[in-house]
Order: structure tokens, then sequence, then C-alpha cells
């Protein structure tokens, strides 16, 4: 039965549909209460970056010499090239030649 | 002039954004497609239906979480396990707060019928190319949600072939999918770059985000460095 949704399943998804939902309302519901300040701007504007450094510098750095190799190619060519589209091809063409190569991580 | 002064503009429905809202998000149409192909061969595996995929995709929409998720899923649902699943669920899925908290200046000055179900688009790709946007001083609407529904549509119709062809993409990190994050993240950063000064926070957030990424399970590194960096800029004086 390939197009059936078993109930149980169906409710375990709603359960995961209402925590997301929070999360991406909340965020921005939330900051209807906060006035922004100056202060609160520079939070905000800060919050980008933040987020992406967070988020990736500790992959990068448990990612092994693959991950650290394709993310610095990555940024080069973003530096050259200014073009998103490429760094995103080269950062990974980079990792999957690596392991092709035969270097783990 | 202040450089933060044209982050006042209020929002507002233009139509010719809704082009270079999908340019800017189309560096990530590659990857997104492929992560969809890997989940719904994973999906496969695990004895999901097709339309069950389709579902978890079209209403979950957060592609790392339903990752996790499926790969710890139980062998019995129970209220208990169904409890564990949204909690997984929630802590990978919270940086989205943060995100939506970043648009309110901008999508603030909407009306909330508006505003609201615009902030059900919020995904990594989709929010940073439009932070980006604002940045540099855009305030069309339409850049964000144009380039939030192409990615939805894409990500909805990316897991049907993966879950056809199951075996073929059994290792995605093989073809550098797992790359594609990392690396547009890291193409956003060099743009955004303005000083040392402005990169104190970011710092910071790398700092706490690479000893709670030691110490701590989960997710929560990205939270608590995203936090942390935030609250550094707000200690800042300008």
């Amino acid at each position: 039965m390939t197009d059936s949704v078993r109930p149980d399943v169906l409710i375990a998804f709603v359960a995961m549909m209402a925590v997301t939902v929070a999360a991406r309302v909340g965020g921005f519901w939330v900051m209807r209460y906060i006035p922004i300040t100056p202060r609160v701007r520079r939070m905000l504007d800060a919050l980008p970056g933040s987020i992406i450094v967070a988020a990736s510098l500790p992959m990068v750095v448990s990612g092994g010499v693959v991950v650290i190799i394709a993310i610095v190619a990555a940024m080069t060519v973003t530096i050259i090239r200014r073009n998103d589209f490429v760094a995103v091809i080269v950062g990974m063409a980079v990792a999957a030649l690596a392991r092709a190569l035969g270097f783990s991580g | 002039m202040k450089s933060s002064d044209h982050l006042h503009q209020p929002a507002f429905w233009s139509r010719d954004a809704i082009g270079p809202g999908i340019y800017a998000i189309a560096p990530m149409l590659p990857g997104t497609a492929a992560f969809g192909l890997a989940f719904g061969a994973l999906c496969a595996q695990k004895q999901f239906s097709l339309t069950e995929v389709e579902l978890m995709m079209a209403i979950v929409y957060g592609g790392l979480s339903q990752f996790v998720a499926v790969q710890s899923w139980p062998d019995h649902l129970t209220v208990s396990t169904i409890a564990t699943l949204a909690l997984l669920t929630a802590t990978v899925n919270l940086r989205f707060a943060l995100m939506s908290a970043s648009l309110r200046p901008w999508f603030g000055t909407l009306p909330p019928w508006q505003a609201y179900p615009a902030m059900l688009l919020v995904t990594d790709g989709g929010w940073l190319a439009a932070s980006r946007y604002r940045d540099h001083g855009g305030a069309n609407a339409w850049f964000f949600v144009g380039g939030g529904l192409v990615l939805y549509v894409v990500w909805l119709v990316s897991s049907v072939p993966g879950f056809l062809l199951a075996e073929q993409l059994a290792d995605p990190k093989k073809y550098g999918v797992d790359l594609v994050m990392p690396a547009f993240y890291a193409a956003m950063l060099v743009p955004a770059w303005k000083g040392a000064r402005r990169a104190i926070p970011w710092a910071v957030a790398g700092m706490v985000a690479l000893v709670l990424h030691r110490f701590v399970a989960g997710d929560w590194f990205i939270i608590g460095g995203a936090i942390a960096g935030s609250i550094t800029a707000g200690l800042l004086d300008d």
C-alpha cells in the first residue's frame, strides 16, 4: 500500500508540524512585545551572521580535512567571483572529489 | 546617515521582486533537490508510503528535523515516543524562531494576516537570502515570499524520485550533498563582512557554539551560539 497514511504516523507528523509552526511564528510574534530600541535592533542585525557562524563552525571543525578544504574553496570562489551558485557547486565538487580520492570526513 | 537607516523602510508588495527573489535562492535549488532526493530514499528504506512522505514534506517542511526524526523513528508510536519526536523536531527547528524574530522589523510593518503566513516559509536558505536583501536596503516582501514558494515546491517534488530510486542515493555524502548548506553559509558570510568590529558578535557566536557542540548533545549549539552573538552585539555600543 504505497498510498496509505497510517493514523499513528499522521498524529506524529501533526505533532512535528505543531512545534515547527510554533517556532516559525513564535519568534516573529514575541518581537511584537519587545520594543525595537537601537540596542534590540543591533541584536537583531547581528543575528543572521551569528546563526551562520554558530551553525557552520562546529561542523567545519568536526568535519575534518574534507569539509575544511571544501569550505575554503567555496569562500575563495565567493571572494573572486561573488557567485553563490558557483561557490556551492565548487564546495560540493571538492568534497566529492576528495572523498573519491580516499580522504575521510 | 547612519548605516541602519534604510532598515526602517516599511515592507511593501511589488511583483518586480519575484524574479530577483527566485534568482537569489537559485544556488540553493540543486542542494535542496538533492537533500529531498536523499530524504525520499531514506523514507523508502524506512517503510513509509509515498503519500506519507509527501505529507511530511508539506506540513513539517523542515529538512534537517525530518531527517533526524526519520533516522530515529520508533518501532511503535506511543504518546511518549511521539512526544520525543516532537521534542527532537523542536530543538532542531528552534533556530526558525530566531530567524523569524530577525524579520520582525521588516515584516512587522505588514498586516498580521500577511506577515504570519509568510513566516511559514522561513527556511535556512530563504531567510538567508532575504536577510542579505534587507541588509542592502530591500523592503519588497515578494522577494522573500517568491523565493520561499519556489523552495517549497522544489522541496515537495524532489523527494518523489528519491523515494522511487531509493537505493541509488543511499550515501548522499559521496556527492558532497552535506556540503550544500555549509558552502552556502560560507558564501553568504563573505559579502556580509563589514570590518572586524562588526564581526565581534560572530566570533563570540562561534566560540560559544564550539563549546556547546563539544559538551552538550543535540543541536543546542546553533541556538546558544546565535543568542550569545546577538547579546554581544547588544552590549557593544555603536
